[in-house]
């Protein structure tokens, strides 16, 4: 029987056998559901409230506005968008799967354009996501023109600042996709980088999901 | 005290790396942050007091006439602010660093550069905020920031700006350094260290770090809204525009309350350390003491409203809150019972330490059982905004935590400096503050229940409050007295002080094993824990009687950890073969000698927090006319920022061994 429990030397393991940043992004994601929970809880506070137009799912009409407006969400591009988003999470998952699995036998051959490339996609991850930023920039300067800033109404201040902390929140994955994508060009990820591209994967697949909150209550229920 | 040995005060020898201004500025040595953190709040607790001081100097006689009615606004939003966000929760989190990797067996914490960078934006923060005093524009609002009094129209200099900017500062500091524990505390667990035998100090830091994960992401969002009505015309607080006020008051509130346990349940683990130290006993019902804790912080996210009943949310609300209000006293009196319990029948010994744990269990009770008065929306609309509610979170704040944290200073001051806090002066700071805490805030009670409003620079004489004035004035500088004996303590006992040795009170818990001050790697070797007071299973087996155990017959059992077998144990911690507490040697080798892998220290994260403060900074600008130059720093300082962390994220923590 040895009399030493745990090697002197090197790290002992952790206590549940998860790697520590797995624990953090998870404890992460938590607070960031409070983020948007206290975003999304104001913008239903608000619905209704505003005193002038544009309105998302009514016209606005004289005398409350100077000049007609028609309802200003445009449903269908939204969709799409939202459409383009969703299938950045399908690929955002054979991203991790090419990852885990590169080099196994059976499993697709490498480079650019093979089904089991990593590369390939994490590259649709981020160019699905940066459709999708530009989606967002073509609605905001659609809304804009139309009329409605975020100084326009509680409408216009609640849905700018909400949507625009998910549109930061992308943003941000579209950066630390690229840097991922960038280190795969550079030295190749593999099995053992797996951990590194999962948690970009769980922030991905949130930011996603909080999407998904975002469109049903803002856009489809009027 | 009757144990300590006559070790050296400085057990390893220090080498040039180890010292000297950039070791400081690099550090990501737990116990180093956990000091920083506790010399930067301290200093800022004198200043916060300095500010309390003013206060009572301008009420000390009616119509006084020390500061203007501005000032006077200005002293006790930022008394408020300093108190709660740069001192009690600073503290708590210097507690935190100092302690949670000793009492759980780690060598450091998950992160080392992430908790270094915490540090580092609480001290950038504090700064950015109290730098508002020196162009004459410290925040104004209170320290609940009401909208609309803090919206642009009403109040149109940079005070609310620095408070706001500041604010969103800490709030990252908070979150990081949360995130950081959390995962500390589950992952980093020697082997035996079952969650139910983790000391309740880091059980109560573990809940805090929930609070504080689930509480601040809420105030981020008001505080946004606020900065965003401020700088870009947005409408979240304005009235005309169909905006509704309360919208702060409960984003506010729904952070505020879990704030409040963030503050006191840091104290209320040090003095359940404390307690159980000095009488000789384990703590009484542990695990009944860990589920009350995870109950008032559970508890805590529903009981917002009732800083709010005064502005009429209907009887419903009013009764459902007065409900959750009250219960979350049943959990907090079964933490008060406990104590007591603990206590009785102990062989007590009235250290300093133990002496301020005593009176939080006291002082705490007294503002408990007055915050379960105003719980009760007849009587809170009679209390509302007088001295009586500022009698009663006195009692909880400094009655409460403030006590608590001394307690643990005076308990843990020889574990991290190797010498003892000096007990006969220490005796004098702890009944200077007991009694000047209590004429103090006493007299609040009878002077806001005569109907004296809080936040007033002014009373009229005639009124029967001048009395009561004048105690509660005397009280605080008796107080501040307290605060230089205090300090002439610890001056003192750093150079002169009796050493300390390992385990100068024979407390029961693992921090106690290593050497004082500890080594860089804390644990020589990892430590197995078969109970919850492996240092009593040592020296003090016939207090353990109910304690549970692993079995005796399961000594040599496999050990297990996240799934992979690690070896045999064979004995604990405190309890080798020879009965000879381990690392009680008179030298220390060093990590390399053990081979133990040590972060490297960086200077990154410092940068880091101070481009992050930067940015946050350069929105200054905008209510002084330039928006451009606004936009330009924050684009500069947020590339700096980035490019740094980029630098940061992509170097090694560890040389690759």
């Amino acid at each position: 029987m040895a009399t030493t429990a745990v090697p002197s030397q090197g790290h002992p393991p952790s206590s549940t056998g998860l790697d520590n940043r797995k624990i953090a992004i998870w404890a992460f994601i938590g607070s960031e559901c409070m983020l948007f929970t206290s975003l999304i809880s104001t913008y239903l506070v608000y619905k209704g409230k505003s005193v002038v137009g544009p309105f998302p799912h009514e016209a606005c009409n004289p005398p409350q506005c100077a000049q007609a407006l028609p309802p200003i969400l445009d449903i269908p591009v939204t969709s799409a968008s939202t459409f383009v988003l969703l299938m950045s999470s399908l690929t955002m998952v054979l991203a991790l799967a090419a990852v885990e699995n590169k080099g196994k036998p059976g499993w697709g051959p490498g480079g650019w354009w093979g089904l089991g490339s990593s590369k390939l996609w994490l590259l649709s991850t981020t160019l699905l996501g940066a459709i999708f930023l530009g989606f967002q920039a073509y609605e905001f300067t659609a809304f804009v023109r139309e009329g409605l800033t975020i100084k326009t109404n509680l409408f216009g201040s609640s849905f700018f600042t909400l949507t625009g902390f998910h549109g930061a929140h992308v943003s941000v994955g579209v950066l630390w996709l690229l840097t991922l994508l960038a280190i795969d060009m550079r030295r190749g990820l593999g099995p053992k980088d797996a951990l590194i591209v999962d948690l970009s994967a769980l922030y991905w697949h949130f930011v996603d999901v909080v999407w998904i909150v975002i469109f049903t209550l803002v856009y489809l229920i009027q | 005290m009757a144990t300590a040995a006559a070790a050296p005060a400085r057990l390893h020898s220090e080498g040039p790396s180890e010292t000297g201004l950039w070791s400081w500025l690099t550090t990501v040595d737990h116990k180093r942050i956990g000091s920083l953190y506790l010399y930067t709040a301290f200093l800022w607790f004198l200043v916060g007091g300095l500010e309390a001081l003013l206060l009572r100097a301008q009420l000390q006689g009616p119509n006084g006439r020390l500061v203007s009615a501005e000032m006077y606004n200005m002293l006790f939003t930022m008394h408020g602010t300093t108190m709660v966000f740069l001192v009690i929760m600073p503290l708590s989190a210097a507690f935190f660093n100092l302690l949670i990797p000793l009492q759980i067996g780690a060598r450091d914490v998950a992160f080392p550069r992430l908790n270094a960078f915490s540090y580092w934006v609480y001290l950038f923060g504090s700064i950015f905020m109290n730098v508002s005093w020196l162009i004459g524009q410290a925040p104004d609002g209170g320290w609940f920031g009401y909208t609309p009094l803090t919206t642009f129209q009403y109040s149109q200099n940079l005070n609310i700006d620095f408070w706001m900017l500041g604010l969103q500062i800490l709030g990252v500091s908070s979150l990081a350094a949360a995130f950081n524990f959390i995962t500390t505390i589950i992952n980093m667990r020697a082997p035996g260290m079952h969650f139910m035998r983790m000391p309740i100090f880091t059980w109560m830091s573990f809940v805090v770090q929930f609070l504080l994960i689930l509480a601040f992401p809420v105030i981020t969002i008001a505080l946004v809204f606020l900065q965003f009505d401020r700088f870009f015309g947005t409408t979240f607080y304005l009235t005309s525009a169909g905006g509704d006020p309360l919208l702060w008051q409960h984003l506010f509130w729904i952070f505020g309350h879990p704030e409040v346990y963030i503050l006191i349940l840091p104290a209320f683990g040090l003095v359940s350390e404390v307690l159980p130290a000095f009488s000789r006993k384990p703590l009484f019902g542990y695990p009944v003491m860990v589920y009350s804790g995870i109950l008032i912080a559970f508890l805590g996210f529903g009981v917002w409203a009732h800083h709010m009943f005064a502005v009429g949310m209907g009887p419903i609300a009013d009764t459902l809150f007065a409900l959750t209000t009250m219960l979350i006293g049943i959990p907090t009196g079964v933490k008060i019972f406990n104590w007591i319990f603990t206590m009785w029948g102990g062989d007590i010994r009235f250290t300093v330490a133990m002496k301020f744990a005593i009176a939080l269990v006291a002082l705490f009770t007294i503002g408990g059982i007055s915050g379960v008065m105003h719980a009760s929306p007849p009587a809170d609309l009679q209390q509302t905004d007088t001295y009586f509610i500022v009698a009663h979170f006195h009692y909880v704040l400094f009655g409460g935590s403030m006590m608590g944290l001394w307690a643990g200073t005076y308990f843990y001051f020889p574990k991290f400096t190797g010498r003892l806090l000096s007990e006969k002066i220490g005796n004098w700071h702890f009944w200077l503050a007991f009694i000047g805490m209590n004429l103090t805030f006493m007299p609040m009670h009878w002077s806001g229940l005569m109907g004296m409003p809080r936040r007033t620079w002014v009373y009229d004489a005639g009124q029967g409050l001048d009395l009561y004035n004048m105690m509660s004035s005397i009280g605080a500088y008796v107080q501040a007295l307290a605060v230089l004996v205090f300090v002439y303590n610890v001056v003192r006992s750093w150079k002169k002080g009796e050493i300390a040795g390992n385990d100068p009170w024979g407390a029961p818990t693992i921090e106690w094993s290593i050497p004082s001050p500890p080594p860089d790697y804390n644990f020589a070797r990892i430590p197995v824990i078969t109970s919850r007071y492996p240092m009593w299973d040592a020296k003090s087996p016939e207090l353990m009687t109910d304690v549970p155990h692993t079995r005796e017959g399961e000594r040599g059992i496999d050990v297990d950890v996240g799934g992979k077998h690690v070896g045999h144990v064979d004995h604990a911690i405190g309890n080798p073969p020879g009965g000879k507490v381990m690392s009680d040697h008179a030298a220390l080798p060093t990590a390399k000698q053990l081979g133990i892998p040590m972060p490297n220290p960086s200077i990154k994260p410092l940068f880091v927090a101070l481009f992050m403060t930067l940015m946050f900074a350069s929105m200054l600008p905008m209510h002084l006319g330039q928006p451009k130059l606004a936009v330009i720093g924050v684009i500069t300082f947020a590339i700096l920022m980035t490019l740094t962390l980029y630098s940061w994220l992509l170097t090694p923590l560890e040389d690759h061994h």
